[in-house]
C-alpha cells in the first residue's frame, strides 16, 4: 500500500487529535449518574436571572436553572427546548411557538404560555440588554391556548434572526413568582433563581460559591447526571488554574485562566484545554476610530493605521492557536452570515502606511512624530492590554505616537461610549450568531449617547445604515445574508472600526467529564447530559 | 471609671476624624470616571441608554454630587449604612457576611506574627551578630521582601498541588458537608496556608523591631545594674528587658490591626477566601460607593476600638504611662 507523504500527515494529524480530545473516543461509554461537578466562576454578578441579563456571567449558572425557548444543537442550528415547534406567518409579522407539555416549574407549578407572555413583555422587552432592541416591535404575545404563544411584531421579523437571538436572549422566568412583586429587579428570585432546568438552586454564599442540585422531576428522561453543581468564587485567575491542578475546580470557561496557564495546563493529560463548544461565543478585536479627531476622520488615516500593524505576528506570538486573523465585523465560525467576500483586508505594509500618511498631510515634525493619539484599552482580558501595546509599539514606526489611557470597566464605558474622550480605543466585539442582535449597533448612526458598544465615533453613513435596516426585517434567509454581506464589504471599506483578530473563548476542563463542549455555546448551555467518568 | 472616661473622650475625638475620612473618600470616588450603572453594563455586555437612565434613577445617581453627601451623612447619622448596589441588601448585613473569615484570618496570622516575631527577635538579639542572629535577620528580610501574592501561589503550588496536604482555597469544603467540631477543623485547615502567608510578611517587620528594641533595652543602665545584683541572663532577659522591649510591638500591632484589613485584598483573593478586602476592592471597581464607605467605616471603628485598648496595655506594661496622659 502505498501511502503518501499528505495521508501518512493526515493519519498522524487524526492521532494527535485523539489524544487533543479523548471524549471522541468514549462514545460506547455507559453515562454514570452521580458525581458533584465543580466550576470557576470568575466574575460574581449581581443577579442570576438570565430572562433579565444577557452575558456569559449568568448563563453559566442560571443557565442550568432556567431554560429558553429554543438553544443551539451541536451544528448551531436551532432545537426546540421549552418550545417544540415554530412558525412563522409569511408576512413576518407573527412567530407562533407551540409550548412542550408536561414542564414543570422548580416549585412545581405548570409552565405555560403565559409564562412566556410575561417573560417576553415585562423582562424580554423592557429590561434585558439586546432583548429589548430585539424585541422593540414586539407588541404582544397572544396565549389562545396554555401551549401556544403567538408573538406580534409591528414589523415583519425573520425568523431566523429570533431563533438565533433565543438561545441567549430567550430564557423564560416564572411568571406567580414575579407578577405583583414589586420591582422586577429588585425581586429576590433572581438571586434564588426559579426555572424548569435540570438543576435546582440550593444556595448561593456571595464571594464564596452556589450550588445546585439535580432536579428529579426534570422533562428530559434520565436527566441530568450529575448529583450537585458546585460554582467556586475565584477572582483571581492564577490562583483559578492552581486549583484545577489541585482538583477543586473541574472547568473553567469563557477564557478563564491565563494566556499561560491554559497553555500549560493543555499539555497536562489530565486536562483538556479547547476552543471546541465555544463558537456561539466568538468575538473580535477591535479598533474604534474617533471621527471627531480630524486625523481620524481622513480614511487614508485610518487605513494607514490598520496597514502598519502586522497582525499575523501579533497572533502567532502572543496570542498562539487561540486566535486567527479577523476578515470583518461577522467573523468565519458563523456559518450562515459569512460573507464569500468581505472587501478590503489592509495586509500588513509599513510603507504604503507612511504614504498614505503621508497624502493625507500629516508629515513627520520633530523626531519623526507626525501627530499623536489617547488610546483607551478596554480591561477585559490579557489579549486586549498586550494588543494595545502592540499598536503604541507599530504605530510609533510610522510616526504616530500613542498614549496608552488604562482604566477600569465602568470607566471604559464612561469614557469612550459616553464621554467619548478618546481617540483610539481598543477591545472586544461579542458576536451573537446574528449580527442584527449586537453587530449592526456598532455601525448604525442615531444611538443615544452613552449606550455601550454601539456607534459613538461620531460616523454617519446613510449606505450602511440602509443595509441595515433592510437586513433587519427582510425574512428571506437568502437575501438577508446577502445584504450582511453588503454590510460587511461597506464597513471594511469605510474602516469605522476595524475587527483584525477573531477568537473563540477556551475552556479549559477536566479529562474525566463527558459529553462536554459538544453544542457551540456549551459553557451557557443546561448541562443536562454532562457526566463525570470515575 | 476612669476607663470609661477615657473611652469617652477617645471615641469624641475620633468622631471628627472618622467624618473627614467619609467626606474625602466619597469625593476621591467622584474622581473616577464611570458610575456604579456603568460598571454594572460592563459586566452585562451592553444595555440600552434608558435602561441605564432608569437604574441612575433607582441608585438615586442622577442627583448632586453634595445632595449626594448630604443623604449619605443624614442616614449614617440614623446609623443607616445604606443598601448596597452590587449585592441587593443592607450594607450592614454584607459586611457583616464577610467579617467573620476577615477576623479570623486576621486574628490568627497577627497573633502569628506577633508571637514567632517576639521568639525570633529575643533569640536574634541575644546572640547578635552570631550565627543565629544572621540567620533569622536573612529569613525577615526574605519574607519581608517577597510579594504576598507569589509566596502564597508557591505554597499552593507545593502544600496543595505536589504534597496534596493542604486546599489549594476556599473558606471551607462544600461538596461535603460537615458539622460541628469536623467543620471547624475543616475551616483551620484551609486557613492554615492563608494565614503563614499574611503572618510570615508581617512576622518579618515583628522580628527587626523586637530585635532593635531588645537591643536598644539590653544596652540601659538598669540591666547593668540586674546583672550585677547577679541575677542569670534568663530572669534578666525575661523580667526585665523583655517587658521593656515590648512597647514598640505592642504600638506596631495597633498599628497594623488597620492595615491588616485592607492589606488581605491579595491573600483573599489567592486563597479565594470571602473578606472584606476583597469585598472593599469589588466595591471600587463596581463603584459601588455605599459599600465601600461602609467598609472604611467599620474598619475605622476597628482601628479606634484597637488603639484603645493598645493605649490600656502601655499602661499595663510601664505603669510610668498612665492611661489617663
Amino acid at each position: 500500500m502505498d501511502m503518501t507523504r499528505r495521508a501518512a500527515l493526515m493519519t498522524s494529524a487524526a492521532i494527535a487529535s485523539s489524544v487533543l480530545f479523548p471524549m471522541r473516543s468514549f462514545g460506547q461509554e455507559t453515562p454514570r449518574k452521580g458525581g458533584v461537578f465543580t466550576v470557576h466562576y470568575g466574575a460574581e454578578q449581581r443577579q442570576l436571572n438570565p430572562s433579565l441579563q444577557a452575558s456569559t456571567g449568568v448563563y453559566i449558572i442560571g443557565g442550568k436553572i432556567q431554560e429558553q425557548l429554543v438553544d443551539l444543537d451541536a451544528k448551531g442550528q436551532p432545537v426546540g427546548v421549552l418550545a417544540e415547534s415554530w412558525e412563522a406567518a409569511p408576512d413576518g409579522r407573527t412567530i407562533t411557538f407551540k409550548l412542550r407539555p408536561g414542564v414543570t416549574w422548580h416549585d412545581g407549578k405548570p409552565f405555560t404560555s403565559a409564562d412566556v407572555q410575561y417573560t417576553a413583555m415585562e423582562m424580554w422587552k423592557k429590561i434585558l440588554n439586546y432583548g429589548s432592541t430585539l424585541q422593540l416591535f414586539l407588541t404582544a404575545v397572544d396565549t389562545p391556548d396554555p401551549l401556544t404563544a403567538v408573538f406580534r411584531y409591528e414589523r415583519p421579523m425573520p425568523l431566523n434572526l429570533l431563533l438565533r437571538a433565543l438561545p441567549d436572549l430567550g430564557y423564560v422566568s416564572p411568571r406567580h413568582l414575579y407578577e405583583g412583586k414589586g420591582d422586577i429587579r429588585q425581586n429576590p428570585v433572581n438571586l434564588a433563581p426559579v426555572g424548569t432546568g435540570p438543576f435546582k438552586f440550593v444556595q448561593y454564599e456571595r464571594g464564596q460559591h452556589v450550588i445546585a442540585e439535580r432536579n428529579p422531576n426534570y422533562w428530559r428522561a434520565n436527566a441530568p447526571y450529575l448529583d450537585r453543581i458546585v460554582w467556586r468564587v475565584v477572582t483571581d485567575r492564577a490562583a483559578a488554574a492552581a486549583q484545577m491542578e489541585a482538583g477543586q475546580i473541574h472547568y473553567s470557561g469563557f477564557s478563564g485562566l491565563t494566556i499561560s496557564d491554559s497553555a500549560r495546563l493543555g499539555k497536562d493529560p489530565r486536562f483538556i484545554v479547547s476552543t471546541k463548544g465555544n463558537e456561539g461565543n466568538a468575538r473580535t478585536n477591535t479598533i474604534e476610530f474617533n471621527f471627531r479627531r480630524k486625523e481620524l476622520a481622513d480614511i487614508r488615516v485610518r487605513r494607514a493605521i490598520a496597514h502598519a500593524l502586522d497582525i499575523p505576528f501579533f497572533i502567532e506570538n502572543f496570542l498562539g492557536d487561540f486566535a486567527k486573523r479577523g476578515t470583518g465585523p461577522i467573523p468565519s465560525v458563523s456559518a450562515d452570515f459569512y460573507p464569500a467576500d468581505n472587501g478590503p483586508q489592509y495586509p500588513f505594509d509599513k510603507k504604503l502606511a507612511a504614504k498614505l500618511l503621508d497624502e493625507a498631510g500629516f508629515k513627520p515634525g520633530a523626531g519623526g512624530t507626525r501627530f499623536s493619539l489617547r488610546l483607551l484599552p478596554a480591561p477585559w482580558g490579557e489579549d486586549v492590554s498586550l494588543f494595545a501595546t502592540f499598536i503604541q509599539q507599530s504605530l510609533a514606526d510610522v510616526g504616530i505616537k500613542i498614549d496608552i489611557v488604562r482604566t477600569d470597566g465602568g470607566g471604559y464605558l464612561k469614557q469612550v461610549y459616553d464621554d467619548h474622550a478618546f481617540d483610539l480605543a481598543t477591545g472586544w466585539h461579542q458576536y451573537r450568531n446574528d449580527p442584527a442582535v449586537s453587530t449592526t449597533v456598532w455601525y448604525r448612526s442615531g444611538q443615544p449617547k452613552g449606550a455601550p458598544w454601539t456607534n459613538q465615533w461620531d460616523w454617519t453613513d446613510p449606505t450602511i445604515d440602509k443595509i441595515i435596516d433592510d437586513a433587519a426585517t427582510e425574512v428571506d434567509a437568502a437575501k438577508r445574508k446577502a445584504l450582511y454581506g453588503d454590510f460587511v464589504r461597506r464597513a471594511n471599506t469605510e474602516l469605522p472600526i476595524w475587527t483584525p483578530i477573531e477568537q473563540i473563548f477556551l475552556t479549559a476542563i477536566t479529562a474525566k467529564a463527558r459529553n462536554h463542549s459538544n453544542t457551540p455555546r456549551w459553557g451557557s448551555s443546561s448541562w443536562h447530559d454532562l457526566w463525570l467518568a470515575e | 471609671m476612669r476607663v470609661l472616661t477615657l473611652a469617652g473622650r477617645r471615641l469624641a475625638a475620633s468622631i471628627p476624624t472618622l467624618i473627614l475620612i467619609l467626606i474625602g473618600v466619597f469625593l476621591l470616588l467622584q474622581l473616577a470616571p464611570g458610575d456604579t450603572v456603568d460598571a454594572l453594563m460592563a459586566q452585562m455586555g451592553g444595555g440600552d441608554a434608558a435602561t441605564a437612565r432608569q437604574l441612575r434613577e433607582f441608585y438615586g445617581l442622577d442627583l448632586s454630587v453634595w445632595a449626594q453627601l448630604g443623604n449619605y451623612l443624614w442616614r449614617l447619622v440614623r446609623l443607616d449604612l445604606g443598601f448596597s448596589a452590587i449585592y441587593g441588601k443592607p450594607v450592614a448585613t454584607v459586611i457583616a457576611e464577610r467579617l467573620p473569615a476577615t477576623i479570623l484570618l486576621m486574628t490568627a496570622s497577627l497573633s502569628f506574627a506577633f508571637f514567632f516575631g517576639l521568639i525570633l527577635g529575643v533569640v536574634a538579639a541575644r546572640g547578635v551578630n552570631k550565627w543565629p542572629d544572621t540567620l533569622i535577620s536573612t529569613l525577615g528580610l526574605m519574607f519581608y521582601a517577597m510579594p504576598t501574592f507569589w509566596f502564597g501561589l508557591m505554597a499552593i503550588v507545593v502544600f496543595s498541588i505536589y504534597l496534596q496536604w493542604l486546599p489549594a482555597g476556599g473558606f471551607e469544603d462544600i461538596t461535603v458537608s460537615y458539622t460541628g467540631l469536623r467543620r471547624t477543623f475543616d475551616i483551620a485547615l484551609h486557613l492554615v496556608l492563608p494565614t503563614l502567608t499574611l503572618g510570615l510578611f508581617y512576622m518579618a517587620i515583628y522580628l527587626r523591631i523586637m530585635r532593635g528594641s531588645m537591643l536598644e533595652v539590653l544596652n540601659l543602665d538598669f540591666v547593668r545594674t540586674a546583672r550585677s545584683k547577679g541575677m542569670d541572663e534568663t530572669r534578666v532577659v525575661v523580667r526585665h528587658v523583655l517587658r521593656n522591649a515590648l512597647l514598640p510591638m505592642v504600638t506596631l500591632i495597633g498599628l497594623q490591626a488597620g492595615t491588616m484589613l485592607g492589606g488581605s485584598v491579595v491573600v483573599e483573593s489567592v486563597f479565594s477566601l470571602p473578606g472584606l478586602g476583597r469585598l472593599a476592592y469589588e466595591s471600587v471597581i463596581q463603584r459601588d460607593l455605599n459599600t465601600l464607605l461602609g467598609i472604611i467605616f467599620v474598619s475605622a471603628l476597628l482601628v479606634i476600638a484597637v488603639n484603645f485598648i493598645v493605649d490600656l496595655l502601655y499602661a499595663r506594661l510601664d505603669p510610668r504611662i498612665t492611661a489617663g496622659n
